[in-house]
């Protein structure tokens, strides 16, 4: 500490030695400020062409997709099952099965994820455990989506005998998004201000009623804001399927959890794959990515409502 | 919980020789103090003396704090709040507490002040509804909220969230309310209005009330109690510490010599 | 008895009734759900190194190290290299992409958009960051490749170069937000102290802010690499299967993620030394991405600016 202000106190000496060396001849030299503000206005333009590179790239991906899709969605595509010829092919079985895998998906990762979330803020005690195995899930949430295929195919396929069925799948792709849940819950949980607890425990409420009517109510749409982001990640997330070993052509539309199936970013991989051999093949992906990004919209949208609805009450 | 200790009915707290850590630092010391029922008890001192510390020891809301180490008695209509028997729920349903910053739950109204009754098991409407009344009328809110008991509570001004903390407090009709400088984020006039509530709230409940205003403390309490460094330096009648407190150190706090 | 005293009586005659077995009952069971999602991960990772420890006993690690990968030959072959460099390909390229334009343009919604700009404009990124990686995927494929055969005729309908760009352009929205909120941290005082000497606003950008927000720029930049190196369905569409040890970005090639997809979706017979060479693969994989999380990790917390 001691030697840092003396080697600050030198460093001003030597500065202001330096500064009297040059005063005599210092003066506003508005040539360079002109030039420095011309520099500052150009580079500010060359740095808007990045956002705007963004932009028109999303564009440019959007109109591709909706011009590939032009003349091939229409309900006839949304209501047929799957086909190899392609104007006879639809996603009827895909948007069921991705219906069913978050029929999976939402009552697991809800409850493991919220009920994570409130141990670990409400009871567990601060310190290294509860320090681990927020790391451990943090960490868990930057794991690469196809590992959790791996584990998948290991745990649920062949341990557990699931194979490629519905359940597989859709616990699977729980696991992947847990972690988007147990964070995002946290975090609302933590923001639901210490006071409110204190007013309720001063009223003889224990923990679980407090955590019950008070925390959890308050803490609600940031958990559905998180919950629902965590969701459209999974129905458009398509490597651990692809691990899983989903086959390529489902003909029958899937009826129970333990029957086989396919999903609509499951069906654009297929799709896209096979477009050497059949480019109809390329229009029916990006009218099935059509359906998928409308989703997906909805359900941010609907995040989005919810966040700046409930921003900030107190 | 009356098991005959307690030698004088008039007597709701009897504290014994409190000590309090917080870790290693010792933040009350050796605390001897008698609160009496049906009085308004002030406690004051300059910040960080303990008094914060002393009042939320009274309805154990300190043990929240996990580092929080006591030893002593707290002597409750004769029983010892620390004893193993003792429910905190039930002992915090008897004794309401209100806090520093207006905090009620972002809930309507009438959900805020039925909150209580509704997690202690009354589920009768017309009951609940009744209370919410009663309740909002000892804490004289009534008048100003009854057109609109379904609106959010935090669409209230800060001294009408003040007192509908206090109407919640007291629908569960507790025997003891302890406040926390219940008027420090109010202005003047809501300050007043408090004041003027514990002077009626009195009569039916024994109050015990932290507060950094000595004008306040002499204006509302009974007796009022000086804490310094952790300990109970001077206890008697208000009147008596603000006109001839008996030690020194009364004296320079309450003549703003210091604090 | 007046009112209150009816009302008192029945409330503490509830609360000394009432047992708290709820109150006891679901920390346990918080606690059990807890102890689930964290078995998951050391699930993932028992999973890895059990059937990865199986391929490294059947195959010399001579062989791993090699640059010959030919799994389904007769004689089959596992030689990892092809796969490292391919990812280590893909990676940069998407780097080159992704760290100038997402800082770049981190700097501009930062420092120079005004706040109505930035209400349109972040939500654009957030557009972009929330697209599914299999519609980058079809992207890649079918408008990028074809476009940039145009411009490099010698390009291959599969290729590294097509799906290095596209993953990029997908990390932008990562690098940008990041930066972001890293340079939005940094104090107004001291961006008003330049600015109140004379500084341009561009001085202070890069005299002022970048160096105070560097840790979270630089955590920002490791997280894309870790994102890059763990995307699957881009390069698993765009750039083939080739398992040639190549540094030719115009051709096919594959990445460690893509060897995966290919692998499990190719059949692979359970308990055939094919079969446990993914898992050796998919544990490279964690292991790298996980190094860098926690590099990332200790570069926010080591060099955390303290305001």
């Amino acid at each position: 500490m001691n030697q840092e202000t003396n080697y600050a106190r030198k460093d001003s000496r030597m500065m202001m030695k330096d500064i009297n060396q040059k005063l005599p001849d210092f003066k506003v030299n508005s040539e360079r400020i002109a030039r420095r503000v011309k520099l500052n206005n150009f580079l500010k333009h060359v740095f808007s062409m990045s956002t705007l590179f963004a932009i028109i790239v999303l564009a440019v991906l959007l109109y591709r997709i909706g011009a590939d899709s032009l003349g091939w969605l229409n309900l006839g595509f949304l209501s047929r099952n799957l086909s190899i010829f392609p104007e006879k092919a639809g996603i009827y079985g895909a948007i069921i099965g991705s219906v069913y895998l978050m029929l999976i998906v939402i009552p697991v990762t809800t409850i493991l994820g919220v009920s994570t979330a409130i141990y670990l803020e409400e009871y567990a005690a601060k310190g290294k455990v509860q320090d681990f195995i927020k790391i451990n899930i943090s960490n868990l949430a930057s794991v690469p989506s196809v590992i959790f295929g791996l584990l998948g195919l290991t745990v649920f396929g062949r341990i557990l005998n699931l194979g490629s069925s519905i359940l597989a799948g859709g616990l699977t792709m729980s696991l992947l998004v847990l972690p988007i849940v147990v964070v995002a819950s946290q975090e609302a949980i933590r923001a639901v201000p210490g006071f409110l607890r204190e007013a309720s425990y001063a009223m003889g409420a224990d923990k679980w009623t407090t955590v019950r009517k008070v925390v959890l109510p308050v803490a609600l749409p940031g958990i559905l804001t998180g919950s629902i982001l965590a969701m459209s990640r999974a129905i458009g997330e398509t490597a651990p399927l692809v691990v899983l070993g989903i086959p390529t052509l489902i003909l029958k539309i899937p009826s129970t959890i333990m029957d086989d199936f396919t999903a609509l970013p499951i069906q654009i991989y297929y799709w896209t794959l096979d477009t050497v051999l059949t480019p109809e093949y390329a229009n029916l992906a990006a009218a099935t990515i059509v359906v998928l990004l409308v989703v997906l919209f909805v359900m941010n949208s609907a995040a989005i409502i919810i966040r700046n609805k409930f921003q900030k009450r107190f | 919980m009356t098991n005959g200790i307690s030698k004088n009915e008039n007597i709701v707290y009897d504290v014994k020789g409190l000590n309090l850590w917080y870790g290693e630092d010792q933040a009350l010391k050796d605390i001897n103090l008698e609160i009496e029922k049906n009085k308004v008890t002030a406690i004051i001192g300059p910040s960080g003396c303990g008094k914060s510390t002393f009042i939320k020891t009274m309805n154990r809301m300190i043990e929240n704090i996990p580092i929080v180490r006591t030893t002593g008695k707290i002597l409750y209509h004769g029983q010892d709040i620390f004893d193993k028997s003792v429910r905190v729920e039930e002992l915090r349903t008897k004794v309401g507490m209100v806090f520093q910053k207006p905090n009620p739950f972002p809930k309507s109204i009438f959900e805020n002040v039925v909150y209580g009754p509704r997690i202690h098991g009354i589920k009768d409407k017309a009951l609940l509804m009744e209370i919410a009344e009663t309740s909002l009328k000892s804490a004289a809110l009534w008048d100003e909220v009854k057109d609109r008991l379904n609106d959010n509570a935090y669409g209230l001004s800060g001294g009408q969230q003040q007192r509908l903390c206090i109407a919640r407090c007291l629908a569960v009709q507790p025997d003891v309310i302890l406040m926390d400088e219940p008027t420090s984020a109010l202005d003047p006039i809501a300050t007043f209005k408090i004041e003027e509530l514990i002077d009626s709230l009195k009569k039916d409940y024994t109050i015990s009330i932290v507060t950094h205003s000595m004008q306040q403390a002499a204006r509302i309490s009974d007796k009022t109690a000086f804490f310094l460094m952790g300990e109970l330096i001077e206890f008697d009648k208000t009147s008596v510490i603000f006109s001839n407190p008996a030690d020194k150190r009364t004296e320079d706090y309450i003549t703003g010599r210091f604090g | 008895m007046d009112d209150k005293t009816k009302i008192r009586q029945l409330i503490q005659e509830n609360v000394s009734k009432k047992k708290n077995t709820t109150d006891k009952i679901m920390p346990r069971f918080f606690l059990l759900m807890a102890f689930v999602s964290v078995a998951a991960t050391f699930g993932i990772v028992a999973t890895l190194i059990t059937d990865a420890a199986k391929f490294f006993s059947q195959v010399p690690i001579s062989e791993v190290f090699s640059t010959k990968l030919a799994p389904l030959n007769a004689n089959p072959s596992f030689g990892i290299l092809p796969l490292i460099t391919g990812t280590i390909m893909t990676t940069v390229i998407a780097m080159l992409v992704a760290v100038p334009i997402g800082l770049t343009a981190a700097i501009f919604l930062s420092q120079f958009a005004s706040d109505k700009m930035r209400k349109i404009l972040k939500p654009i990124m957030e557009v972009l960051a929330g697209i599914p990686t299999i519609v980058y995927g079809f992207f890649a494929y079918s408008f990028v490749t074809p476009m940039l055969m145009k411009i490099i005729p010698s390009l291959g309908a599969k290729n590294a170069l097509s799906p290095g760009i596209v993953m990029g352009i997908m990390i932008i929205p990562l690098v940008a937000s990041l930066s972001e909120d890293a340079m939005n941290s940094v104090p107004d005082i001291m961006r008003e102290g330049a600015l109140g000497l004379g500084s341009t606003k561009l001085e202070v950008t890069f005299k002022v802010v970048i160096p105070a927000a560097i840790s979270g720029i630089m955590a920002s930049i490791v997280l894309a690499v870790s994102r890059a190196i763990g995307e699957t369905m881009i390069v698993t569409i765009a750039s083939g299967s080739s398992k040639a040890f190549t540094l030719d970005i115009t051709q096919s090639m594959q990445t460690m993620t893509a060897y995966i997809v290919e692998f499990t979706s190719g059949d692979a017979a359970s308990g055939t030394t094919g079969y446990y060479s993914l898992y050796a693969v998919g544990l490279l994989l964690f292991v790298f991405t996980m190094g860098i999380n926690l590099i990332a990790q200790h570069i926010s917390k080591k060099y955390r600016e303290e305001y």
